[in-house]
């Protein structure tokens, strides 16, 4: 081990309740950052988690659909001319919309409704924890998330309740589809879907498209647009990106985890950085002496930076234990923080630039040392 | 007995400014040569501590030349005035100046490691200079587990310990009682006997007399004599006072 790491380290560990102070701070400020992040991520996932469990290569919807919620209309009747295309293998209408959950004790709530052909592919109901997907062919069969519960009022299949005035029935339970809306999705069928956002028989929201294997998905995409000019037609991969664009940036709801990220970034930059330099303060003597005993100043930058480092790889692993605990106890939750280990090892770099610019007082600090004051 | 290892020609030192401007060295000639111990000798604000900073290349003389083992310092930057020190001369001062939170070896080992020097070989040579100090038994103590006498001691291994032509020592007995301090200044005038070393040392105390080969007295910036430090000590034996203080 280099003395100056020897040197840098024990001066750091030395003085514990500095210590502990300085890791107080930088395991907060990255903790912070970490949780803002990672909801960041973990709403990104969420906003479009239907997106992504759309069996679709290509969606077609209104011009200038901002997101899946957006319940813009289109064309229902197209379905024919869709697939008449070269390339097309299936062209299923997708019904989505708000409509109203009358609940046995007369309660009403809000649900979202999502309805695909069932016989086709689509956007179905995944991770079923109870029933089928077969049961939404019944008259009044719908699927749930059994977090919901309470916002539902009922307690398990079989549940009763209306919606528009149409009586419904609990066939079937999903675990841990939840929306960042907070109102409950609804999995019914496409007719029954209808009825319940209230649209006429010949309407849709979206066509999800499947292409034959090898087709060219711009070329179908170009016949999609020359039958509907009114239409834009995205791939998943698009569509996904502009939903989850809108309700991170569109909103300013990812504006403000940013924020409280940058937030983090500087409350941990100023307790990192006044640590480092009173630190430096208190072994100044030892700075100048290091500096008269011929030292140059790039050996003494080093003992500072090792410091920074140490404080940093340190207080990471604290905060990284805490952002673990904190993934584990949201993973169910409404809005669960996601820590993906490109995020961890940003962070970390994060936190490495952070305390590194820290010291950047502490080597100002040092710059100025004359190394005549051992004489006094 | 051999030539100059840190010479001083004509040191005028002008600290301060405007009314506050005071003449520290008006003009200093000194010559440290290898194989002898100097005593710079003087009272409070005679400018013995001025002259040490500027012949230790930490201060610039505002007039005047210095040169170190041969080298010129006359418009050298900091960095390499850092290195003049770090490959000419060694300190030792008053308070010691360990580092609190380093072992008496790792103390010796970090002027090695300034320079540099792998950290192998740095120890080994750290234990060796322990061991010319009588401190080998105390390789893994920390400063605060060592008397005072101890804690000079392994300053004067950590100057040493890079085989400086020069070693400067300001007040290195002035912290100690009577028997430490002859300690230190015995070995001091050990390290002084070999040839292509010298070493100054700044005091005020009249006791470190007997060990020095040549005493400047300098009084208001100014050397105002240069005696033989054996025929001085002759001078005080009859007092039978050297050391027993």
């Amino acid at each position: 081990m280099p003395l100056n790491f020897t040197l840098a380290s024990r001066n750091l560990f030395h003085d514990r309740l500095r210590f502990v102070a300085t890791m107080v701070g930088i395991v907060f400020s990255v903790v912070l950052v970490m949780v803002q992040m990672g909801l960041y991520l973990g709403f990104g996932d969420m906003v479009t988690r239907m997106i992504d469990h759309a069996d679709a290569d290509l969606w077609v919807m209104r011009d200038g659909t901002k997101c899946f919620e957006d319940p813009s209309l289109i064309d229902a009747r197209k379905q024919g001319a869709y697939q008449a295309i070269d390339g097309v293998a299936s062209a299923e209408p997708l019904v989505i919309g708000f409509s109203d959950w009358h609940m046995a004790n007369g309660a009403i709530t809000p649900v979202f409704i999502v309805g695909s052909n069932l016989d086709g592919p689509g956007l179905k109901p995944w991770d079923l924890s109870a029933g089928s997907v077969d049961t939404l062919k019944g008259e009044e069969g719908v699927i749930v998330d059994k977090t919901y519960y309470d916002r539902l009022g009922i307690d398990g299949l079989g549940a009763k309740a209306e919606i528009r005035g149409q009586p419904v029935q609990v066939t079937g339970l999903t675990d841990g589809i939840r929306s960042f809306t907070t109102t409950p999705y609804v999995f019914v069928d496409m007719s029954r879907a209808r009825t319940y956002v209230g649209i006429p028989k010949t309407y849709a929201n979206y066509f999800l498209v499947k292409l034959k294997p090898g087709a060219d998905a711009k070329q179908v995409e170009s016949a999609i647009k020359a039958q509907s000019p009114k239409y834009e037609v995205m791939t998943t991969a698009e569509f996904r990106e502009r939903s989850r664009t809108f309700w991170l940036f569109g909103t300013g709801a990812g504006a403000a985890l940013f924020a409280g990220a940058i937030l983090g970034v500087i409350v941990g930059t100023v307790i990192v950085a006044q640590t480092l330099y009173s630190s430096t303060k208190d072994h100044i003597d030892e700075f100048a002496t290091l500096r008269a005993m011929g030292s140059s100043n790039r050996y003494i930058y080093t003992v500072i930076i090792y410091q920074a480092l140490l404080n940093a790889v340190v207080g990471f692993c604290f905060a990284a234990v805490i952002g673990m605990a904190v993934v584990y106890f949201t993973r169910s939750g409404a809005l669960p923080v996601v820590i993906t280990p490109w995020l961890m090892g940003s962070i970390f770099l994060l936190t490495v630039v952070m305390c590194i610019a820290s010291a950047f007082t502490a080597i100002l600090k040092v710059v100025r040392i004359d190394p005549v004051v051992v004489f006094s | 007995m051999s030539g100059a290892v840190l010479e001083a020609i004509a040191i005028k030192k002008v600290l301060g400014h405007g009314a506050g401007q005071v003449h520290a060295l008006r003009g200093v000639d000194l010559a440290l040569r290898g194989g002898e111990l100097t005593l710079l000798m003087g009272p409070s604000g005679s400018g013995k501590t001025t002259l040490l900073s500027v012949l230790g290349c930490m201060l610039t003389p505002t007039s005047g030349t210095v040169s170190v083992a041969g080298h010129d310092t006359a418009n050298a930057d900091p960095e390499t005035l850092a290195r003049l020190r770090r490959d000419h001369i060694g300190f030792i001062f008053q308070s010691y100046h360990l580092f609190p939170t380093l072992t008496a070896s790792e103390n010796i080992q970090l002027a090695l490691d300034v320079r540099g020097e792998a950290s192998d070989r740095a120890k080994l040579r750290a234990h060796e200079a322990l061991a010319r100090v009588g401190l080998k038994h105390k390789i893994d103590s920390f400063p605060r587990e060592m008397s005072g006498g101890e804690q000079q001691r392994v300053a004067i291994a950590r100057a040493i310990v890079s085989n400086p032509s020069a070693i400067l020592a300001d007040e290195p007995t002035a912290a100690l009682d009577t028997e430490n301090g002859q300690a230190i200044m015995a070995i001091l005038a050990d390290i002084a006997k070999e040839p292509g070393r010298g070493v100054l040392v700044v005091t005020h105390d009249t006791r470190l007399l007997p060990y020095a080969d040549r005493i400047h007295r300098i009084e208001d910036g100014l050397i105002v004599g240069v005696e033989n430090g054996a025929a001085r000590a002759a001078d005080l034996r009859p007092a039978a006072s050297v050391g027993t203080h």
